[in-house]
């Protein structure tokens, strides 16, 4: 949670909580699911009903916010070329088709249809996230782009929808494995520890040289 | 079969992720030269060695620490391990592995070289704001 409140603080004393309003917006949403869960995880516990729907249903509202924050930074690269109304058509246009396609699956199984629902469409976000992350940072590679900043969120959202997305495939390949378990709470802080990080390190001005970031040079 | 593939993709994007997260933090540092302090403490002639990194380091720990520094330098020391570990595995098999690897590994030298030469002008400045009290 305190680097959840960091972020947004830097963001305001950067005089950037607008510029980056939806990774403010997936920070703030997340600090509120983290005081609900917590309340809720005290007056049920760990193991009841209520605190799994609970934390399954904040965690694909969080995923859903998360996928509009990437939106909005593929906006910003695109933004150069007049493609970002296009970009967040598509991108609309994908969530929608996610959702459908996890309603089509698990409609076929009658019991406890709504909570499968929202596991279900959680993966799939996650994994839909990590490839619109990858295809983003392909198009910053491409575009040769050089804002610090922007160059910097994107990986960091790239690490932890790779992250996530590996561990839930993880966990359906082994059920035993509690991978999820223990990951989780340090990838919840992975996300606004580095974007504060980032925030605080470097100005809006601060350029890369393209060529340094590709991973392996041709 | 599904899962097995995001597994594989979700891990060969992480691999990938990283080691451009690093890069751009390693970037960062490349348009600093590094310090005629650095190079007469360190023995840096020209251009940072991937072997020099090691040493460097030794003698950062010795400064005064920087807050500003800490997460990026265990970052980047993440890399150096990874990229160390293929260095003895994969870079056996492929020369052009070891190149790269040498490369990235020389670049992570020159960060901590330019970490180092700002602490050490941070040192001068706390020595002297104590010769001035």
């Amino acid at each position: 949670m305190g680097a959840g409140v960091c972020f947004i603080t830097f963001s305001v004393k950067r005089s950037c909580f607008l510029k980056y309003f939806f990774l403010n917006l997936y920070v703030i949403f997340s600090l509120f699911a983290d005081l609900i869960r917590q309340a809720v995880l005290r007056f049920y516990g760990l193991d009841s009903r209520e605190y799994i729907y609970l934390y399954y249903y904040t965690d694909c509202l969080l995923t859903i916010a998360l996928f509009v924050a990437v939106i909005s930074l593929a906006s910003r690269v695109f933004a150069e070329l007049n493609l970002a109304r296009y970009v967040r058509f598509v991108a609309v246009l994908l969530l929608l088709g996610t959702a459908g396609f996890t309603y089509a699956v698990v409609a076929q199984s009658a019991d406890r249809l709504v909570s499968r629902f929202t596991v279900e469409l959680s993966q799939n976000l996650y994994f839909v996230g990590l490839v619109l992350t990858y295809l983003l940072w392909g198009a910053v590679l491409k575009l040769q782009e050089t804002r610090t900043r922007l160059v910097q969120m994107v990986l960091s959202l790239g690490l932890y929808f790779s992250a996530y997305a590996g561990s839930y495939a993880l966990l359906n390949l082994a059920p035993n494995s509690e991978i999820v378990q223990y990951l989780a709470p340090i990838l919840g802080c992975f996300l606004p520890v580095s974007w504060a990080l980032t925030i605080m390190r470097y100005s809006e001005d601060s350029r890369l040289t393209p060529a340094r970031l590709v991973a392996v040079p041709r | 079969m599904m899962a097995a593939f995001i597994l594989a993709f979700s891990l060969l994007t992480l691999l990938m992720f990283f080691v451009s997260y690093c890069r751009s933090l390693t970037a960062s540092s490349l348009h600093t030269s590094i310090s005629e302090d650095v190079r007469d403490v360190t023995g840096i002639q020209t251009r940072a060695a991937g072997r020099d990194y090691a040493r460097v380091i030794q003698i950062l720990h010795l400064c005064p620490d920087r807050p500003e520094d800490r997460s990026r330098l265990q970052i980047v020391g993440a890399y150096y391990s990874f990229l160390n570990l293929l260095d003895q595995s994969f870079a056996k098999i492929s020369p052009s592995v070891r190149e790269w690897a040498e490369e990235e590994r020389a670049g992570c030298a020159h960060f901590a070289a330019v970490a180092l030469g700002r602490r050490i002008a941070l040192n001068r400045e706390m020595l002297a704001q104590q010769v001035e009290l």
